[in-house]
């Protein structure tokens, strides 16, 4: 009785797990295959699987738009902000880790606050800087701002995996005669690797992925994937298949990324839930 | 050299106040204990001498020079640290010669100086593996690695045998003994075990809530305490405390008396008491004893002493071993 009550359970829990599973997944799935259909039958939602599968999409986006030129802005911001993001973010969490002061709580607290303002509100203020400052469509300009973006989210996750390290340790490296810089350098950074790759993980996705200021900021020299999609969607006229093709293309480095990066990924996140 | 003096340390967070003032000074090549219960502030004093907490007001001076502000590393001494501290990441070489790379010298120098002190502390075939692979004992003996290579003025130890087991321990013991006999340099050690401060120490500080209680060596906290509170401390099994009216025929609020200088009789004597327990160690036999208006007492009888519960018996304080205190917890000479 028991040991069937269990197996049921199971089945159960197994199903529901898929099912959640299949919904997240089903429009990248969607997208990948509209991306090898023809633009008539990637209108005509009865036809879920096509009459007959072609990779004209892919040909035509080839052939209009240098995907090269896209992808290479997506890594140089993606990989750019974050490196800059983890040397403001590695001696910040560590000040607020392991010399807390009394308002480190409201700080910590203050920084994640500014996730909680929808971006469109600053969007005219920090639009006028850069036009005036002529950081438009500039690498530089983009790389600052995601990085501003991602900041508190990697100085949380920082912070909460470096309270996990003791402090004794770092002490011991202070009565070896380690500067600051030498304690962080050769003692903390090593110590917390796998917080700050699953960090720097999850910022990489985060930034690629990011579409309200690069759509907002960039125009060509400094367009990165996102900008490559959404020149694919017009009013008018047959795109989805195109713009399927042009989606794949994009999300299909970060896709590889995170799938090899899947354990790290994990393992980073549910860090310190588990003793 | 090494000596170490406190001039009126002082430690506060805030209106909490750790150690309200400390003065204390420490001879070149001095074993010192640190010793009381737990909260009483001696691993923060030894934080301060480290350089790890700042100091609210007071000074340190180590060698004669004042080192009150100086960074940890600046005041040439090493710490052992309860927890071992050891780098995870870095291999027993790694973490013998940190502090050396730290101070930027040669690398065959370094080389030569990890090897004499891996062959020191047995650790030479160990020098390849990671502190993870290492059992207690070893991680123990790297952590004293860490710290004798720096060749430092003193050495200050944070507790460092709790985590190991009994035996071990005594071992250990012995060994930080031995190594201070052959280096000759300063040693300050915190423990709350008064076995290990009896039994390590040239000298004892005892404290209690911040404050210096006595200092001295262990047989004079032993046969002269200064206090009501290092009398109970000092001494296994504890001295026996009695206040009221069996103090007032010694003119005192509360007397002291160990339970190995109660002679015990089966006629007469001073206290009249009845067995409750025996504990039998085979060397001596502790009988804890009901004695009437003088309360629960503990008495130490030589050898296998037979005692039946409920069997009465006689004490007799040695005349010339009772410590005698005032009502505020200080000693009464004579």
């Amino acid at each position: 009785m028991a040991r069937n009550a269990s197996i049921r359970r199971k089945l159960v829990v197994t199903a529901f797990a898929w099912t959640v599973g299949l919904v997240i997944f089903f429009p990248i799935l969607w997208t990948v295959l509209t991306s090898f259909k023809t633009e008539g039958d990637a209108i005509n939602i009865a036809s879920f699987f096509s009459t007959g599968w072609t990779t004209e999409a892919y040909s035509v986006v080839q052939s209009r738009s240098n995907y090269v030129q896209f992808a290479m802005n997506s890594v140089i911001l993606a990989l750019g902000s974050t490196f800059f993001a983890l040397v403001i973010a590695i001696p910040s969490a560590w000040a607020m880790a392991f010399a807390p002061g009394k308002r480190t709580k409201d700080l910590l607290m203050w920084m994640l606050s500014t996730k909680m303002m929808p971006p469109v509100g600053a969007l005219i203020p920090i639009y006028l800087i850069f036009r005036d400052f002529g950081l438009l469509d500039t690498r530089g300009g983009i790389i600052t701002v995601l990085m501003l973006l991602n900041l508190p989210i990697i100085i949380w996750m920082l912070y909460t995996y470096f309270k996990e390290i003791p402090g004794e340790i770092l002490e011991a490296s202070r009565m070896d005669g380690a500067s600051l810089g030498k304690e962080l350098l050769y003692v903390l950074t090593p110590m917390a690797i796998p917080g700050i790759a699953s960090t720097l993980l999850l910022n990489i996705i985060l930034a690629w992925n990011e579409a309200f200021w690069t759509l907002a900021l960039t125009t060509k020299d400094a367009a990165p994937l996102t900008q490559f999609i959404a020149s694919y969607s017009s009013p008018e006229g047959l795109f989805w298949a195109k713009l399927s093709a042009a989606s794949t293309m994009a999300i299909a480095p970060i896709l590889v990324l995170g799938w090899f990066a899947q354990k790290q990924l994990v393992r980073g996140l549910t860090f310190g839930a588990v003793k | 050299m090494g000596t170490i003096s406190l001039k009126n340390a002082r430690k506060a967070f805030g209106d909490v106040v750790i150690i309200p003032g400390a003065s204390l000074d420490i001879r070149n090549g001095e074993f010192v204990v640190f010793v009381g219960p737990s909260g009483c502030g001696k691993s923060t004093l030894l934080r301060m001498i480290a350089g790890l907490e700042d100091l609210t007001s007071g000074a340190i001076l180590i060698d004669g020079k004042d080192m009150t502000e100086a960074a940890p590393s600046k005041r040439g001494l090493s710490m052992v640290f309860q927890s071992y501290a050891l780098y995870p990441h870095m291999s027993v070489r790694g973490n013998i010669s940190f502090g050396l790379k730290m101070a930027g010298m040669p690398k065959a120098e370094i080389e030569a100086k990890v090897a004499k002190a891996a062959a020191t502390l047995n650790l030479t075939e160990y020098l390849d593996r990671k502190p993870r692979q290492l059992s207690g004992g070893q991680r123990q003996r790297v952590a004293i690695g860490r710290a004798i290579v720096r060749n430092p003025e003193g050495f200050l130890f944070d507790e460092p045998l709790s985590n190991l087991d009994a035996a071990l321990r005594v071992n250990m013991r012995l060994e930080i003994m031995q190594m201070h006999k052959d280096l000759g340099a300063t040693m300050i050690y915190v423990t709350h075990d008064q076995v290990e401060a009896m039994t390590m120490a040239d000298r004892i500080v005892v404290l209690n809530r911040g404050n210096i209680e006595q200092v001295g060596s262990p047989l004079e906290l032993y046969n002269r305490p200064d206090s009501l509170f290092v009398a109970g401390f000092i001494g296994s099994p504890k001295m026996n405390l009695i206040s009221g009216k069996p103090a007032e025929k010694f003119d005192a609020h509360t007397i002291g008396i160990r339970p190995e200088h109660l002679g015990i009789s089966l006629k007469d004597g001073t206290w009249s008491a009845k067995i409750s327990l025996a504990e039998h160690l085979g060397a001596d036999t502790f009988l804890h004893v009901d004695a009437g208006p003088c309360g629960m007492m503990t008495v130490r009888a030589a050898g296998e002493y037979d005692a039946a519960p409920g069997a009465k018996i006689f004490l007799t304080p040695e005349p010339d071993r009772i410590h005698r205190f005032d009502k505020d917890g200080r000693a009464i000479r004579k």
